[in-house]
């Protein structure tokens, strides 16, 4: 769609032809509509939040009761042998709970920019509004999950006594590059997952096979064979390292971590301008 | 500046597709052009299952003007208002929108049903654009504007379908765009909404604001609009004044939109057939469309069969309906207390009209019988005959309406 805004007039002309011709209208329009989308997205983030809890009896509750669970499930395994993990340097619950609740925070962020899309079909193809909006309003309710399971960890870390190291001012630099690389992952991945629901069904599995190929529940192996899975699954060196940051203060892979910060950073942009582009093609046949 | 058009869509097409799993595949080929910057590139080119939803349509709005646009389901005109929005771009031509663009379509989209009126104010109306401190200034009058009282605590799933349409366009309301598109929004809500919703567009439009409605009440697509488009197909097929347009659609649709049914065999009176008897034609039911023109004298022939004895007597009914199935005029033979025989038989009827009353447009008959206290219905019949009428001079101007009452007019000057 090539607009051609005239801030005098407010004219904006639509012709047929890839706004590609132009990246640098393109470029200039994303950044202006991503400014544009900052109170929409506040609007859409109570929205969903207020929403999707008000209807429940356990309310906030649900966001911490899972990786609980979880983490009493390995907990319980370990424990009894069925599952065999070495030695970890903090006490195995907290390292499962932080494992689990970053990686939940992963998820979440992979899957934020289908489901947004998804939950806003009507809106998307009734009302012209800058479409940044979901996707921030999206992360933000990442965040805000992230934030609730906090909690949980602080309360659990405090109970056990572990200490604190100082390098727990980076964990937000960690979270953050987490959730920019499920965000990045999720954008690039909706366009299909709009026009085929295959994604839809097949992410789910997909996830919790990539949570098995990341030491989420289990620290990171040293041989070579398994350290093959740090550099393959660029989850794995900022879930590691994160939780280094928040537990023990000695991060390992911390080259891991740059590397994959730069590749977020790179696929963050580059899905950002294929929902621009691909948006429009993609109401067109969604439109009920 | 302000003899520049606010619209201008100069030879705009768009394709659709009709199977979804093409359509799906189409959506990623198109995106991958749109990556590779090839689209708009080539000529337009349907692909297999495609068909143009809207075909090489032109037209301008200026400010001050309502274009109403109209026809049957599928001619395009959500698709052009979609285009015209900006939520989906032509395949072919150009279109130049100057101004703010407000939409009032599906009102209320983005409501969550669970949370109270209050908090989707402020959520529908970040949709719309707004900020907060926007709504705060409005929040009142919106409210008002509403009229939701107390309710406006209450989540929105408890709220009526004409208080979710209510709250919705109060809030949309408030927008002061420059170009507003309206699709099919004043079926819903009452008669008092509705009137203030007419008002507050009419207000807007008299400081400046071009509108395109999309309408299937013709009588708020006449009362708005200054032109009309009639669309099919995709293509514009008449533009004009809001009357005449109007009229053409209403007459191409009424023929093919009255499907004569069966008579009904369960009861003690079949109809068998119906006939209409114009001065020098004699029409047999669904054959070709009769003419009937005003003013000129005709005739109705029933022929029907009463199977059992009817003790009292029976007694025929008579209904006149229009295109859009509003009674015209209808009567019983027994409405004074006349009877017609009760024994078994084959018998026809002849109703004969001096004059016909009815003004230009498509009408049906439809037939039924009863005993003589109403309380039973002994036969039924309806479609039973279509007919056109044909008014000499008619323009849609000078007659209006279904009916023409005959009358004199006298004229004296009054001196004051």
């Amino acid at each position: 769609m090539n607009q051609q805004h005239s801030p005098a007039h407010l004219t904006v002309v639509y012709t047929p032809g890839s706004q590609l011709r132009d990246p640098g209208r393109l470029f200039r329009h994303m950044f202006r509509d991503l400014a544009a989308s900052r109170e929409l997205a506040w609007r859409l983030f109570v929205r969903n939040v207020s929403a999707r809890y008000r209807q429940t009896m356990f309310g906030y509750a649900w966001a911490i009761l899972p990786p609980i669970f979880a983490t009493l499930v390995f907990v319980f395994l370990r424990d009894t042998g069925f599952f065999n993990v070495k030695e970890t340097k903090v006490p195995y619950p907290i390292f499962a709970l932080a494992g689990m609740v970053l990686w939940q925070t992963f998820a979440d962020a992979l899957n934020s920019p289908m489901r947004m899309v998804a939950g806003s079909i009507s809106m998307l193809t009734k009302i012209n509004f800058p479409r940044e909006a979901l996707i921030l309003a999206g992360i933000g309710e990442v965040l805000f999950s992230f934030l609730i399971r906090l909690v949980l960890l602080v309360v659990v870390i405090l109970w056990f006594g572990t200490p604190v190291p100082w390098t727990i001012v980076m964990v937000p630099v960690g979270v953050l590059l987490l959730v920019a690389l499920g965000i990045a992952a999720g954008v690039l991945l909706t366009p299909l997952a709009v026009l085929y629901h295959d994604i839809e069904q097949a992410l789910p599995v997909l996830t919790s096979l990539l949570m098995f190929l990341a030491p989420v529940v289990y620290p990171p192996p040293e041989v070579s064979r398994g350290s093959l899975m740090m550099t393959l699954n660029p989850v794995s060196p900022v879930l590691d390292t994160t939780r280094a940051w928040l537990l023990t203060g000695s991060p390992e892979h911390l080259t891991g971590f740059i590397a994959v910060s730069v590749m977020t950073l790179a696929l963050l942009f580059v899905g950002w301008t294929l929902y621009r582009l691909a948006l429009p093609l993609l109401i067109e046949r969604m439109s009920a | 500046m302000d003899e520049e058009p606010l619209v201008k869509l100069e030879h705009v097409s768009k394709k659709f597709c009709r199977s979804l799993k093409r359509s799906l595949w189409y959506g990623v080929k198109d995106v991958a052009r749109e990556l590779a910057a090839r689209n708009g590139m080539t000529q337009l080119q349907l692909r297999p299952s495609e068909f143009l939803a809207v075909d090489d349509v032109s037209f301008e709005l200026k400010r001050g003007e309502c274009l109403g646009l109209i026809g049957p389901n599928g001619a395009g005109k959500s698709t052009l208002l979609k285009m015209l929005n900006g939520l989906i771009r032509p395949d072919i031509g150009r279109i130049t929108m100057r101004g703010r663009v407000g939409a009032l379509i599906e009102l209320g989209t983005g409501f969550s049903p669970i949370l109270t009126g209050r908090e989707n104010i402020y959520v529908n109306g970040a949709v719309l654009g707004f900020s907060k401190k926007e709504i705060d200034a409005r929040f009142d009058e919106i409210v008002d504007f509403a009229g939701l009282g107390e309710f406006i605590d209450a989540p929105v799933q408890t709220y009526s379908s004409g208080m979710h349409v209510r709250l919705g366009f109060a809030i949309a309301a408030q927008l002061n765009p420059d170009i507003l598109l309206v699709d099919e929004i004043l079926a819903v809500g009452d008669m008092a909404f509705r009137m203030k919703c007419m008002n507050r567009i009419w207000s807007l439009m008299k400081s400046g604001l071009g509108v395109i409605l999309v309408s299937h009440n013709m009588y708020h697509l006449q009362a708005f609009s200054t032109r009309a488009i009639l669309m099919e197909k995709g293509s514009i097929q008449a533009e004009g004044k809001p009357v005449l347009v109007v009229g053409k659609y209403e007459s191409r649709v009424a023929a093919s939109a009255i499907r004569l049914s069966e008579p009904e065999m369960a009861g003690p009176v079949i109809f068998k057939e119906i006939r209409l008897s114009l001065a020098d034609q004699d029409v047999q039911a669904g054959k070709e469309l009769p003419v009937l023109e005003t003013y000129e004298p005709f005739g109705i022939t029933v022929r029907y069969e009463l199977r059992a004895q009817v003790s009292q007597g029976i007694q025929l009914g008579l209904i006149i309906k229009n295109s859009e199935g509003n009674r015209v005029s209808g009567f019983t033979t027994g409405r004074d207390g006349e009877r017609l025989p009760g024994e078994p038989g084959s018998y026809t009827i002849c109703f004969d009209f001096d004059s016909n009353l009815l003004l230009n447009g498509d009408y049906y008959c439809g037939l039924s019988s009863f005993n003589m206290d109403y309380t039973q219905t002994l036969g039924f019949w309806e479609p039973a005959v279509k007919f056109s009428v044909r008014t000499p001079g008619y323009n849609g101007l000078g007659h209006v309406g279904n009916v023409f009452l005959p009358h004199r007019v006298s004229l004296s000057s009054t001196s004051a």
